[in-house]
């Protein structure tokens, strides 16, 4: 029963949480929605800790799409040893998850110790960080800790198809029974980030300025072109 | 030929007095929030100084504006790649040290201390941390009537690359007024750095915009401009900036900063130009042609091909006569009285500046016995130094400022002539012909500059409302309204779309 709560209900009600409040405040707290930068209160903190922290993120994500949505027989079939690539994940996944750690560290003592970052932050900001140093530890304590002294867990064959089965409505919780605990702690604490990322500053993961580098410099806007738009 | 009709300003900086009026009045308007205490979308600076925020005209440190790349017009502080790369952290970007921490003093303090043998003080109080401050150290206009001297002039950028040197002993020293708000480019730097296109530019009358609901604060848009005119709210995270006053500008009001100028040294007027012509122009080689290649995008009012193509382009009748007597287009293109500042920039500003005249420096000792002509060598020995005015409104080209200097000390010699005689040797003299101006020109410029009526220092069409559908609806709504968004449901979702057909239905 607590293998249902933890690895079907839980999951897809934080995921829901996220949707729907990123939805609500997209329609209706759009004004909110910005990537909170303090450089203008400080830079010298930021300029090493913002970069290492946000780098390793986006590595660290493209690392948990290599191991949790690529299946297991794509690396057999390319003939990637299963030593070969958890040779690769221990190390590359390690640089990345210390980056994170500290980075986030580093932004973290920035926080608490420059004057008008901490009284400007509020408690959504100081819950955000944490909750993701939280996440990154732990992922970074397995990466490089757990993996090297206890044993190489083969998260391929249980995590990644469990997370996979979710996107098909047919959750294969009993996969997750007999997954190490500190993978578990590192999953349920990542799921329960997602539902809090609509109340945080972390919206900011969903505007990547993608269209950016294809749009003409210059923007004009009409009031009359506006209406034709019917916007 | 894209014709665009744009709002501008020009201000003549020798009637400025330095006394602030412009810089408060906007700030009561629109920066009184927290988080935009320390921006002043209007502030002025003595000159030479190192201005608000401390050497913005430093390009090399904060990267504003264009530059020239192997021949193409480039971001000078990077593409959208790099600035995709830089995000995260971006090294050019100005931060509060460089404007100032903004204060407060505790005024209760004065009222509610308990008596004592001392007076009460009220003490600063930061207004970002809310804690008391040691001490202010540096203020929009801290340097103030060149308060600091001689420790604080060589800041200026302008200073730092003058051949000459700036004397400081206080009688030989200069000193002028630059007010300044955003330029409304016509090649904006900040809208081309915005990675979220929030900044844009009105097709109407080319105000330059921040749409709040797109800004996501990613910050390249505060160090794009050149003139950092573009504050960061640290409060909201979002961009803010001079909106030239439009809700007074849509309803024919000058903007708040020009209505209050005690010393009328404002005008705002229409100018038509060229869109298709604006990048081009601001690509040529070399920066000192700048000048001339701005001047060459702006279109004659009274030329009926320019008005028929202008009505084509959707400019109405009330626009082109506004047109003819702006203002703005006499001074800058057609008296060529009216300089840009920094052209060297590219982003084709539309504030442009009469260069102040000044004191003749040891020449002259007794005006009343020089000649007609003794003015022109004159113009060389203001006290202002040439080449420092060169230096902000013309990129170095002396002859530029030069030239517009000898015109306005024509002016200055026949408008005194008809008062104590001499405007027969004037027309004869090779001051009129070297300043290329007439006595009827004169006497229109000294009406203009002079005299200056508030209606013909604002000639400023009302915004246009006949494409509204419903203008029973529109009596007494914001008008915001169908530019920005509504309030609540974001209309991606569909709510305005709905409420237009309601309208076409009904």
């Amino acid at each position: 029963m607590t293998g249902i709560f933890w690895w079907v209900i839980f999951p897809y009600i934080t995921v829901t949480i996220m949707i729907l409040g990123l939805l609500y405040r997209y329609a209706f707290r759009q004004l909110t929605w910005a990537a909170p930068s303090t450089e203008f209160l400080e830079k010298k903190w930021l300029r090493f800790g913002s970069p290492l922290f946000h780098w390793g993120i986006i590595f660290a994500f493209i690392g948990h799409v290599m191991g949790m949505v690529i299946p297991i027989e794509f690396y057999h079939a390319l003939g990637i040893s299963d030593h070969a690539y958890h040779f690769g994940a221990i190390y590359g996944g390690g640089l990345v998850g210390l980056m994170v750690v500290a980075g986030v560290v580093i932004l973290l003592i920035r926080k608490i110790t420059i004057d008008p970052v901490r009284i400007k932050a509020t408690f959504s900001d100081f819950f955000a960080v944490l909750a993701v140093l939280f996440v990154a530890a732990t992922g970074t304590y397995m990466t490089i800790i757990y993996n090297t002294t206890v044993v190489e867990y083969e998260y391929r064959l249980t995590i990644g198809p469990w997370f996979r089965s979710l996107f098909m409505f047919q959750p294969r919780y009993d996969l997750m029974e007999n997954v190490p605990m500190i993978f578990k702690i590192h999953v349920i604490a990542a799921f329960a980030l997602f539902a809090s990322i609509p109340f945080t500053k972390l919206v900011h993961i969903f505007s990547i300025p993608i269209k950016y580098p294809t749009r003409p410099p210059q923007q004009y806007r009409s009031r009359s072109n506006y209406k034709r738009q019917g916007l | 030929m894209r014709i665009k009709a744009q709002v501008a300003m020009v201000m003549h900086l020798d009637k400025c007095i330095g006394c602030h009026t412009c810089s408060v009045t906007c700030k009561n308007t629109w920066t009184n929030r927290p988080g935009t205490e320390y921006m002043w979308f209007n502030n002025v600076e003595t000159r030479p100084g190192p201005g608000y925020p401390k050497r913005w005209e430093d390009t090399d440190r904060y990267k504003g504006g264009w530059e020239l790349n192997n021949g193409k017009l480039k971001l000078r502080a990077g593409g959208p790649i790099s600035k995709l790369a830089n995000i995260f952290y971006n090294p050019n970007m100005a931060e509060m040290e460089d404007f100032y921490e903004p204060w407060t003093y505790d005024y209760d303090h004065l009222i509610h201390s308990p008596k004592s043998d001392h007076l009460p003080v009220a003490r600063p109080k930061s207004q970002v941390t809310g804690k008391y401050m040691d001490k202010p150290e540096w203020g929009s206009n801290w340097d103030d009537d060149l308060a600091g001297g001689s420790e604080i002039v060589p800041l200026d950028p302008n200073v730092e690359k003058m051949q000459e040197h700036i004397k400081m002993e206080y009688e030989k020293t200069f000193m002028m007024y630059l007010p300044r708000i955003c330029e409304h480019c016509l090649n904006p730097s900040c809208v081309a750095s915005c990675p979220s296109g929030a900044l844009y530019k009105r097709d109407e009358d080319g105000i330059v915009l921040v749409d709040h609901d797109a800004c996501r604060g990613w910050r390249f848009c505060q160090n794009g401009c050149p003139y950092h005119k573009v504050y960061y709210n640290w409060n909201t995270h979002k961009a803010e900036k001079c909106n030239f006053c439009y809700p007074r500008t849509e309803a024919g009001l000058p903007t708040i900063c020009s209505e209050t100028c005690v010393g009328r040294i404002r005008y705002i007027g229409v100018v038509l130009y060229d869109a298709d012509k604006v990048k081009e122009a601001a690509s040529v080689e070399d920066p000192q042609d700048l000048y001339e290649a701005q001047l060459s995008c702006f279109l004659d009012p009274f030329d009926p091909k320019v008005q028929s193509e202008a009505r084509e382009a959707g400019i109405n009748d009330a626009w082109l006569e506004a047109a003819k007597e702006s203002p703005v287009y006499k001074m800058a293109m057609k008296w060529k009285i009216a300089l840009p500042l920094h052209p060297e920039y590219r982003t084709m500003p539309m504030v442009w500046y009469v260069p102040p005249l000044s004191p003749i420096m040891n020449h002259i000792t007794n005006e009343d016995e020089l000649n007609t002509d003794g003015y022109i060598p004159a113009v060389d020995q203001m006290r202002i130094p040439v080449e420092y005015l060169a230096s902000i409104l013309a990129a170095d080209d002396k002859e530029v400022v030069r030239k517009v200097l000898l015109k306005l000390s024509a002016m200055r010699v026949y408008m005194r002539g008809k008062t104590v005689g001499g405007v027969d040797e004037f027309k004869q003299s090779e001051l009129v012909k070297q300043a290329n101006t007439s006595p009827e020109e004169i006497e229109e410029m000294a009406r203009l500059l002079g005299i200056a009526k508030y209606d013909e220092r604002y000639v400023i069409p009302t915004g246009r409302r006949e494409m509204d559908d419903d203008l029973h609806y529109k009596q007494g709504t914001c008008s915001l309204e169908d530019l920005a968004p509504q309030e609540g449901l974001h209309p991606t979702f569909g709510y305005m779309k709905a409420r237009e057909k309601n309208y076409e239905s009904g």
